[in-house]
This record gives C-alpha cells, sequence and structure tokens, in this order.
C-alpha cells in the first residue's frame, strides 16, 4: 500500500520536474545566439503596456483621440494601407469617434471613388458618399507591393486585432482575469516607436528592410511612417512620435471593433443581472434543502 | 430507475392526449419525480450546463448561418459584416466563438468527473460510451466552425488536419483529395465543412437524447460511488431538489460565458485568424484552439506521421474501452487512496501536454511532450489495470444515506470539541 503510494506521489514528482526541465530548456534555444532573429521570435521583447481609455469593464473610447488618430491615418497611413471594411459613415457612428452627419458628408466628397459602368458603359469617377467605404491609394495589391519595395502593407480595419504577442505561461491565464486585451493597440504603438537606426551589428538588412525591436525577426518592411511634429495637432496636443502612435492605435482599436462601448455597456447590465438571479437562486436552494440531510 | 413516477393528467384534455402521446409522462419522470441521490455535489451540474451549450450553439449557429456566406472570397467579409452591420450581431458571433470553449470546459470537466468518481463502469458502460461519441462528434463540429471565417489559422488548421489522413497507406491522398474536394483547401472544402458543421450538432443534440435515456435507466452514480439502496431515504425527487441546485450552478457558470463574451471575447481566439486565409503565406506557428492542444501534443510527439495520427486517435478511442480497463470494482476516488493520487497525476498530464501542444515543436518541449504521451497512455493501459488488482479500498459506507450521516456525525463533533 505504502508502496503504491510513493509510486503515485514519485509519477507527479517526475511529472513536475518534467516540465520545469522542458520550460527552461525551450525558453534558451540551443542555436540562437541573443538577439539574433530566430524563426518565431522566441526572444523578441514585448511591447510595453499602455493605459488605454477602452480597457477595462467601464472601457470608452477617448473621441477626441480618435479624430485625432484619423487624422494621422489619413495624412499618413493611407498613403499605403487600406480600410477596406469602414465606410465613412461609420464615423458619424455611437461609440466612434463622433464626426458629425455633415462633416462625414463634406469628408467622403474630399474622395473620388470609382463607380460604374455608366449607360453608356463607362466607368467614371465621383465624389464620395457616407455609404462608400473608404477608398485605397492603390488599383490593386500588385501596385501596392511595387510601390513598397515588393511588400502589400497590411489592410487596417482589424489590424489591431490581427497582431499580438505572447507573454508566456501563466499569464496567458491571467490576461484573461485582468482583462488585457489591448495586445493589439500595444504592439502597434511598440512597432511605430521600435525603429532603431542603425541596427545592431548582428542583424544584416537587405535594402528597403528596416530593424524594428517588436517585430518578430526585427526586419520590417514599411520606412519609420511617423516623426516628431509631423502631422498637426489643432487642439494643442504634443506632436511627438509617442503620442501619434497611442492616437493611431486607439483609432486602429476602434476601426477592429467598433461595438466595443455597446459590449461592454451590455456587458456590465447583464454581470449585474446574473449575480443578482445567482444570490436569489441561492438563498431559494438553500431554503428548499434546509430540511433534507445532505 | 423507477421512483416516484406517478404522473396524473389533470384535465381532460391531458388525459386525451397522455393516453396518445404519453411525453407529458416521459418529462414528468425524466424532470420532476426522477430520484436524484441527495449527496449530488456541483460537479454534478456539468452534464446540465454542457446540454445548455449545445443548445446556445444551435441557436446562435442558426442566427449566425442567416447573414455568413460560404465562399472563399467573401467568407471573411461576411463575418465582419455580422461584427458590424448586423443589429447584435457581434453578440451572436462572440457568444458563438466563446460557447465553442464553454461548452468544452463544461464537457471536460463532465468527463474528469466521470473518471474521479467511477461514473463510467458498470451499470453505466453505454452511457459512457455515448458520451465519448458526443465527444468526439463535438470535436469534428467545431473544428469546422472554426474553419468557417477563413481566416489564416482557419485555413492552415484544415489544411494542416486534413492532411493527415493522406499518412494512411496506400489510399491516403487520394482520401485527403476526396475530403477537400480538389487538390488543396478551397471553396469546395469550405462548403462541405459548413454544410456539416450545420449537420453534426444536431446529430449531437440525437446522441444527447440516448445518452440522457440511458442515464435514466441506471440511474445517476454519486459522490459515494454506492449504489441507491432505498428510494425514500437516499434520494430526493429532481423537482425542486435537484432544479433548483442546478439553476444555481448554471446562473454562476453563465457569470464565466458573460465575462469572456463582453470582456475578453478575443482572448482564447488567435490573432492570425482576423488575417484574411492565404495559401500563399504560412503562419509562423500553427496552434488550433486550445481544446485540442493535448491532442495535438501528442500528434506531434510521435516522429512519424502515420504513428501520430495513429497516437492521437487512439488516445481518445481508449476511453471507448475504459470501463473493461479499470479493474477496481469500488467506484468512487474517495475509497480509493492511491487512484486519487494517479488521478491527480492525470489531470496534471492533460494540462501538461495542453501547454506543450500551444508551444513550438523543438528542444525541450519535443521530449516534455513524448514524455508525458507515453505516462498519458502508461496510465490508461498500464496503471488503471493494475491499481485495481493491487490498491486495497476503503471500507465503502453501507449507503447513500449513511455516509452523509456520518459527515454530519464528523462535522458535528468537530463542532462539539471546539
Ligand atoms: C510608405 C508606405 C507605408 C506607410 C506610410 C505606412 N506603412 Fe505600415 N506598412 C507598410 C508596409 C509595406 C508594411 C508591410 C511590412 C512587412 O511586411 O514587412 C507595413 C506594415 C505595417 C504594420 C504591420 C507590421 C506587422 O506586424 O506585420 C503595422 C502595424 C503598420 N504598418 C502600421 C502603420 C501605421 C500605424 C502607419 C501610419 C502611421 C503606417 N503603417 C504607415 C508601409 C507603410
Ligand atoms: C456543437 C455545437 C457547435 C460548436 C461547438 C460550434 C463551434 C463553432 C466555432 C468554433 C466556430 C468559429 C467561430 C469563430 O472563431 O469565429 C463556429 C462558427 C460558425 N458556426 Fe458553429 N458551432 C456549433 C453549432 C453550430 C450550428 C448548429 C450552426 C448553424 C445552425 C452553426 C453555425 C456557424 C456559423 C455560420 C459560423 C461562422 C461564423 C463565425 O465564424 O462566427 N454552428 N462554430
Amino acid at each position: 500500500m505504502p508502496l503504491l503510494k510513493s509510486a503515485g506521489l514519485s509519477a507527479a514528482a517526475i511529472f513536475g520536474g518534467v516540465l520545469i526541465t522542458a520550460t527552461v530548456l525551450a525558453q534558451q534555444p540551443p542555436h540562437a545566439p541573443a538577439n539574433e532573429v530566430n524563426s518565431d521570435g522566441h526572444n523578441d521583447p514585448v511591447p510595453p503596456r499602455q493605459a488605454w481609455s477602452f480597457a477595462g469593464p467601464f472601457g470608452k473610447f477617448d473621441q477626441a483621440q480618435l479624430q485625432r488618430g484619423f487624422k494621422i491615418y489619413r495624412e499618413v497611413c493611407s498613403n499605403c494601407h487600406s480600410m477596406e471594411l469602414v465606410a465613412f459613415r461609420n464615423l458619424a457612428d455611437p461609440g466612434g469617434p463622433g464626426f458629425s452627419e455633415g462633416q462625414v458628408k463634406a469628408l467622403a466628397a474630399d474622395y473620388k471613388v470609382k463607380d460604374g459602368p455608366n449607360e453608356s458603359g463607362e466607368m467614371f469617377e465621383r465624389p464620395g458618399r457616407p455609404s462608400d467605404h473608404i477608398p485605397w491609394n492603390f488599383p490593386n495589391d500588385n501596385a501596392a507591393r511595387a510601390a513598397n519595395g515588393g511588400a502589400l502593407p497590411p489592410d487596417m480595419s482589424v489590424l489591431a486585432k490581427a497582431r499580438g504577442f505572447s507573454r508566456g505561461f501563466p499569464w496567458f491565464i491571467i490576461d484573461a482575469f485582468i482583462q488585457y486585451q489591448e495586445k493589439g493597440a500595444d504592439y502597434i504603438v511598440g512597432i511605430l516607436n521600435g525603429y532603431k537606426d542603425p541596427p545592431p551589428p548582428s542583424v544584416q538588412l537587405q535594402p528597403g528592410q528596416y530593424y524594428n525591436e517588436y517585430m518578430p525577426g526585427h526586419r520590417l518592411a514599411m520606412p519609420k511612417p511617423l516623426n516628431d511634429g509631423q502631422v498637426d495637432y489643432p487642439d494643442g496636443t504634443p506632436t511627438t512620435v509617442q503620442q501619434y502612435s497611442k492616437d493611431i492605435a486607439a483609432f486602429l482599436s476602434w476601426t477592429a471593433e467598433p461595438k466595443l462601448e455597446e459590449r461592454k455597456r451590455t456587458g456590465l447590465r447583464v454581470m449585474v443581472f446574473l449575480i443578482l438571479f445567482a444570490g436569489l437562486l441561492y438563498y431559494t436552494k438553500k431554503k428548499v434543502w434546509a430540511e433534507v440531510v445532505h | 430507475m423507477t421512483g416516484h413516477s406517478t404522473y396524473v393528467p389533470k384535465s381532460a384534455l391531458a388525459r386525451w392526449f397522455e393516453s396518445r402521446l404519453p411525453i407529458m409522462g416521459l418529462v414528468h419522470s425524466s424532470f420532476i419525480a426522477y430520484p436524484t441521490p441527495k449527496n449530488l455535489n456541483y460537479w454534478w451540474t456539468f452534464g446540465g450546463i454542457a446540454s445548455f451549450m449545445l443548445a446556445a450553439q444551435i441557436v446562435t449557429g442558426v442566427v449566425l448561418a442567416m447573414h455568413y456566406t460560404p465562399e472563399v472570397t467573401m467568407a471573411f467579409d461576411s463575418v465582419e459584416k455580422i461584427m458590424r452591420d448586423v443589429n447584435f450581431g457581434w453578440l451572436m458571433r462572440y457568444a458563438h466563438a466563446n460557447g465553442a470553449s464553454m461548452f468544452f470546459v463544461a464537457v471536460y470537466i463532465h468527463i474528469f468527473r466521470s473518471l474521479y468518481y467511477g461514473s463510467y463502469k458498470a451499470p453505466r458502460e453505454v452511457l459512457w460510451i455515448l458520451g465519448v461519441i458526443i465527444f468526439l462528434l463535438m470535436m469534428a463540429t467545431a473544428f469546422m466552425g472554426y474553419v468557417l471565417p477563413w481566416g489564416q489559422m482557419s485555413f492552415w488548421g484544415a489544411k494542416v488536419i486534413t492532411s493527415l489522413f493522406s499518412a494512411i497507406p496506400f489510399v491516403g491522398d487520394a482520401i485527403t483529395i476526396w475530403l477537400w474536394g480538389g487538390y488543396s483547401v478551397d471553396n469546395p472544402t469550405l462548403n462541405r465543412f459548413y454544410s456539416l458543421h450545420y449537420l453534426l450538432p444536431f446529430m449531437i443534440a440525437g446522441v444527447v437524447v440516448l445518452h440522457v435515456w440511458a442515464l435514466h435507466v441506471s440511474g445517476q452514480n454519486n459522490p459515494t460511488g454506492v449504489e441507491v439502496k432505498s428510494v425514500p431515504k437516499d434520494t430526493v425527487p429532481f423537482t425542486p431538489y435537484a432544479t433548483v441546485k442546478d439553476a444555481f450552478g448554471m446562473v454562476c457558470f453563465f457569470i464565466l460565458f458573460a465575462w469572456f463574451v463582453f470582456y475578453v471575447p478575443g482572448i482564447l481566439g488567435d490573432a492570425d485568424n482576423y488575417i484574411r486565409a492565404n495559401p500563399l503565406v504560412t503562419p509562423a506557428h500553427i496552434v488550433p484552439e486550445w481544446y485540442f492542444l493535448p491532442f495535438y501534443a501528442i500528434l506531434r510527439a510521435i516522429p512519424s506521421k502515420l504513428g501520430g495520427v495513429i497516437a492521437m486517435f487512439s488516445s481518445i478511442a481508449i476511453f471507448l474501452f475504459l470501463p473493461w480497463l479499470d479493474t477496481s470494482r469500488v467506484r468512487s476516488a474517495r475509497y480509493r487512496p492511491v487512484f486519487k493520487i494517479f488521478f491527480w497525476v492525470f489531470v496534471a498530464t492533460g494540462i501538461g501536454l495542453g501547454y506543450l501542444g500551444s508551444q513550438p515543436p523543438e528542444g525541450g518541449f519535443v521530449i516534455a511532450a513524448r514524455i508525458l504521451t507515453a505516462y498519458y497512455f502508461l496510465h490508461l493501459l498500464v496503471i488503471i489495470p493494475l491499481l485495481g488488482l493491487f490498491e486495497r479500498p476503503r471500507p465503502l459506507p453501507a449507503s447513500i444515506a449513511d455516509s452523509v450521516l456520518a459527515s454530519r456525525a464528523s462535522v458535528g463533533a468537530r463542532v462539539a470539541a471546539e
């Protein structure tokens, strides 16, 4: 009997040992010198966590910040990146940047949109309408590649949800409970602030590649898009890369998750209801079972 | 088990109907009068929770299907349209995506409950086997559902898993091409996965009916593992006792579910699935959803492709034989001191394999996955059969009522002593 029991306990101990050894071994891949690129980005630094107005259970977007972010998108990023899933009218939706209908109409009319064919069978250009999706600078992917040294700038609509990073064990469990769901935004801020020129000597770059701290593999085909003072802020907000990057990342978080405010608001009501309901059921259950010995 | 089931139709119409289709009597005997062991703990709520999650998946799924387009150039956009333009579409989509995870959470707890309390043993073998079949169908359904949004992970996950069939000798390639409906994962694959993803949940619902039917023949197991000896002494009627207790347990589970849906809806998913599927760009890591990770680790632990596939499928198929692999006549781990330790080691093995499945297959991770895979099979094929022969169980209580009274008495004695 005690023999079997100690067999069980040793199985437990061996199991623990295996896991710990494996984790330690795997943290240091044998043939990747520090700082060198490895295929899966094990040693990549984790972008610092930022404070976001839209984080947490009561989070809401900061309208002024979304409007500044849109300005950066329009003046800088849209030169290369598309925004296929967002229509002009969305800019006036509740829970968004809060442009007025008039502003959206005027804004849309600033863009040329391809339409047609008309009665004579010709395609033509017309001023944009609020229902149009934001058009792209390039007619197709290959044109964008050709202008960017062969690299395709990804569509930005859901970019903030399409990027992330691993914080490793045990954070991937803890993050669910501390509601750390803004990794995409932190990553974008990281990328925009992560350029280093010249790169560390251990990294060889091809022409058209730039060194970036936070890019997995550190090689990025996007030249540093933002510099201090590049975009005007009429409201006196500091015109620094740090500020720009937070504003554009907030804007991209909204384009990726336009129903975030509605979701969190609904969530609060559901939670309050469920907790009250659980409380009532708990006392009902106690009452019902009171005279049963169990 | 027949207990105090005596449905008496109250109106003339009910009597008329009952003598033609006795469905009210069935409901009455299954959910009202059904005798439930009075010592059940909250681990017994997870069967009900799993049934609820199945219903929730069907309801949200049917609504999603009204707006979803199964075509490779439109699938991704149609899901985004649901998120952006359909009223409460975000809620349906997030409830469905996280609901799949919650369904697996409930079913895993339900399975480990059965393992701990020996619920798979005679006379519940058929009940158990039906459960394993439900689990397999769920895995197939969730796998095909994950392909539908047609993101990078949808595409590459489908590619990796369907390619496994090519490991079958001689006919493997032909089978894979037949599954794909072409020479790679493409539009025909998406269409058939959509069709099957809609069909399988209803097959699961059918097997759930059989599962519950079998349950109502043998009756529920309970934490002592001792069968009900006397209905009046050992059990309480399902309603109100189990109904209100299960309702409380379920609402607590909904709080967890709501937490994920409303506050961290994307945390269980993979960021890569918000990138459109691209057959020309392979993601750095192809990782399945968390509920497949232990099996994915077993698949990759074996150095040969065919061997990996066989190991992965047998890691689940073994459970079909568990009632006969376990030689112990005692059901509950409460009275099996050594089994109890091995049970927890097995739970840790499962979690460890899950972790390893999420890591790249290199260096120490591979070695650890091999050791844990070996241990996984050792537990089921060697330790479980031998334990029943060598372990000396603790004395069993004479009945459920006795065990309840004994634990009451020991609590009383402790209170008195203080
Ligand atoms: C000169 C064209 C250009 C401009 C302007 C530009 N980008 Fe890019 N961007 C690219 C290209 C090209 C890539 C693809 C890089 C690659 O694949 O290595 C890219 C990729 C990215 C990525 C993804 C990196 C990854 O993880 O794959 C992010 C994030 C990004 N850009 C953000 C921005 C933001 C924010 C702006 C505006 C402030 C911006 N870009 C402006 C060309 C541009
Ligand atoms: C056993 C029950 C079910 C499970 C476990 C399940 C699981 C899943 C999963 C994991 C996804 C991918 C979600 C995502 O990442 O976006 C999905 C998508 C989908 N499912 Fe289901 N599902 C079930 C039942 C159903 C039913 C019954 C229907 C239809 C009647 C359905 C319709 C859909 C549709 C249309 C999608 C694509 C939309 C989307 O990706 O959100 N599902 N399902």
